[in-house]
């Protein structure tokens, strides 16, 4: 189970770190040599996003990232096959991240039922509230699978102790409003949110949106069980080349 | 078509249409509801609402005889309702105007809209100009292109229109980029979504503001003919006219026709049909549950249409259900055929449909010799089609426009 597995690791350690990639961004080849760079420094869960066309929650960063994955002609069945290598190979958890749209057509059932056959521990649906995908989060919990909500500044006490009993394995907390890779301050009203996500459920709790370095990081430190990093990763597979994910994963 | 009953909590027309909206905008969304329901529930805001309408813009707008196409074509009646003759020049005004009252409502001060031909930008722009509110427009890159004018007009009313790069640069990507801004700025700003799409309660809201169309060419029928029409027909891009002129016939006697765009033809692929081609199937994109132009995986497909309006992937989850009960027949019209109904409709009677209009148009005409003098057709002209100036002289291919350009583009250097 992912919540046994993220409790037992935060014995060692006083923050964990989930990162994300888009398979096939910027090659399906260069993907992996990200993830093996990343598992390699210590990472201790990550998301696998499946690119899709409308990525509505997503910011410039990794819709290009998603454009320039389809562009190159990434199909779903090459990223379940990829996901299948990444689950082999590594021993961490790994999650799919994508929109409703890729299970939909995919067929909800054989899709959950395919990737709880690969290896796959969990998904994170943005575009999917419990109100629509009851079939989901009951299938997912049939398969052994984790279906990952996500609290928002927004979303109410009541509401976040409702997500919270659809969840299994962690809930995602957005630090900010908005979309995926702007700035975000930590400051006074972040850490009195996360206070409140914490009260609202029981589960483990994983802060990202804005996450981008050692800093915050730190600020996270004894606030929240993960910290998750996404499109900083992409800006530096952008800049600096794949070589160079490594050293910054260590850096943190 | 009594869409309140069939209509759940949830926004479902039969399997379509629904909520899926990232949990940030679930607050959002529900204070959207809860506004929308007391003013759909209070009877002093549809007279708010039409007097509004009466004195800022065209309101009612006329029911048009057209006698020379029907002495064309030897059959029915012709009427055409001319939506054209709304202010800012097409049917987009009757939705965003009641937005606009809502938006007061619920004390935000900024707007912003998707627009594809850049009628709904214009009308959203007029608005937040009338009402004050502070306004941003995204358009696709390619669409910014095919319509500068209305580019201008937007800018110069005051609104900043985004010119979208993502994607396929067109309709779906601006909508998009609509909502990563509204997810970052709701607490003042209102998306003001232009068609009958998107996630609860947008479908029906929009639905609700449009069925002033049909309300008025209801009674005027009844007036100037004393008994209902045949059939009626609209284009269908996201479906807010078609859906405006339907509820106004919810008789079995009428028949309802919506045209989609065929645009070089079904079996090619390039075309924006998703209720006459087996290319569109059931998804879930930007928020709700449709049949959109996607490919086996689930990616969006890219369409084309030579009207930008109805050049988009997805369409009304109404419109969907209506398709699926048979509950209204869809046709499709290719670009030439719009064209062509154009230039008849320009000759025969002095009036310039928008090219996503002509739709409409192409789509009656063809069945408008294979009814009787006893039956009436009513056309929705949607919009006016002088905005499709740059367009519409390119088909035609006027030697004398292009000079023209040639020698505008001199005056500038």
């Amino acid at each position: 189970m992912l919540e046994k597995y993220i409790r037992e690791r935060l014995k060692t350690k006083d923050i964990l770190l989930m990162t994300h990639i888009v398979v096939g961004y910027p090659s399906l080849d260069a993907s992996m040599e990200i993830v093996e760079q990343m598992v390699e420094a210590g990472v201790d869960l990550m998301e696998l996003q499946i690119p899709f066309s409308e990525p509505m929650a997503d910011g410039p960063v990794i819709l290009k990232a998603n454009q320039k994955s389809l562009e190159a002609g990434i199909t779903v069945k090459q990223c379940l096959e990829f996901a299948h290598k990444a689950a082999s190979r590594f021993d961490i958890p790994f999650l799919f991240m994508t929109y409703y749209n890729i299970f939909y057509k995919y067929g909800v059932q054989s899709f959950i039922e395919d990737i709880a056959k690969i290896g796959i521990k969990g998904a994170i649906i943005p575009d999917l509230p419990p109100e629509e995908g009851a079939d989901y989060a009951e299938l997912m919990k049939n398969n052994d699978l984790c279906p990952i909500y996500i609290f928002s500044p927004t979303t109410t006490d009541a509401r976040m102790k409702y997500l919270s009993s659809w969840g299994q394995g962690f809930i995602y907390c957005m630090a900010r409003k908005g979309v995926t890779g702007k700035e975000t301050q930590f400051s006074d009203d972040l850490n009195e949110y996360i206070g409140r996500c914490r009260t609202n459920t029981d589960l483990p709790i994983a802060v990202g949106f804005g996450v981008k370095d050692k800093a915050d990081m730190d600020y996270l430190r004894g606030k929240a069980d993960i910290a998750v990093i996404g499109s900083q990763t992409i800006r530096i597979v952008d800049e600096k080349g794949v070589a160079a994910v490594g050293d910054f994963i260590r850096g943190l | 078509m009594s869409q309140d009953k069939e209509c759940n909590d949830r926004g479902y027309y039969g399997e379509f249409g629904g909520s899926f909206i990232p949990e940030i905008l679930v607050a959002t969304f529900d204070e959207l509801k809860r506004h929308f329901r007391e003013i759909k529930d209070d009877p002093a805001f549809w007279q708010t609402y039409s007097d509004l309408m009466s004195n800022y813009s065209c309101r009612p707008t006329p029911l048009t005889f057209a006698e020379n196409l029907t002495r064309h074509f030897g059959g029915a009646k012709i009427y055409i309702k001319r939506e054209d003759l709304n202010h800012t020049g097409a049917h987009k005004l009757n939705n965003v105007m009641g937005q606009g009252l809502l938006v007061k409502r619920m004390g935000k001060t900024r707007v912003i809209a998707e627009t594809g031909a850049g009628q709904h930008g214009v009308a959203t722009a007029t608005m937040a100009a009338k009402f004050g509110f502070e306004c941003t427009i995204y358009m696709g890159e390619v669409d910014v292109k095919r319509q500068r004018p209305n580019v201008f007009w937007m800018e110069q009313m005051g609104a900043t229109v985004v010119s979208v790069t993502d994607g396929t640069r067109i309709l779906k990507d601006a909508i998009n980029e609509a909502f990563r801004d509204w997810v970052t700025n709701m607490d003042n700003t209102h998306y003001v979504l232009g068609t009958a799409c998107g996630p609860h309660p947008f479908p029906e809201m929009v639905s609700f503001f449009q069925s002033i169309i049909g309300k008025e060419a209801r009674q005027q029928i009844l007036k100037l003919e004393g008994k209902l029409p045949t059939r009626v027909f609209a284009c269908v891009g996201g479906g807010s006219n078609a859906m405006g002129l339907f509820q106004g016939f919810p008789d079995k006697s009428v028949e309802c026709v919506g045209v989609e765009a065929a645009g070089h033809g079904l079996h090619t692929g390039q075309h924006a049909s998703r209720l006459c081609s087996p290319d569109a199937t059931v998804g879930v994109a930007q928020g709700y549950k449709t049949y959109f132009l996607q490919n086996d995986d689930g990616q969006m497909r890219e369409t084309h249409s030579i009207a930008a309006g109805l050049d988009y992937i997805g369409v009304s989850p109404i419109l969907s259900k209506m398709h699926q009960k048979g509950e209204a027949r869809f046709e499709s019209a290719t670009d030439q055929e719009v064209i062509d109904a154009v230039k008849l409709t320009m000759r025969q009677e002095g009036i310039i449909p928008a090219l996503e209009s002509a739709h409409a148009f192409a789509g009656a005409f063809r069945e408008a010799a294979e009814l009787s003098s006893d039956d009436i057709i009513i056309i929705n002209q949607s919009g006016r089609g002088d905005k499709d100036i740059f367009t519409v002289a390119d088909a035609f291919g006027d030697p004398k426009w292009r000079d023209f350009i040639k020698e505008k583009a001199l005056d500038y250097k």
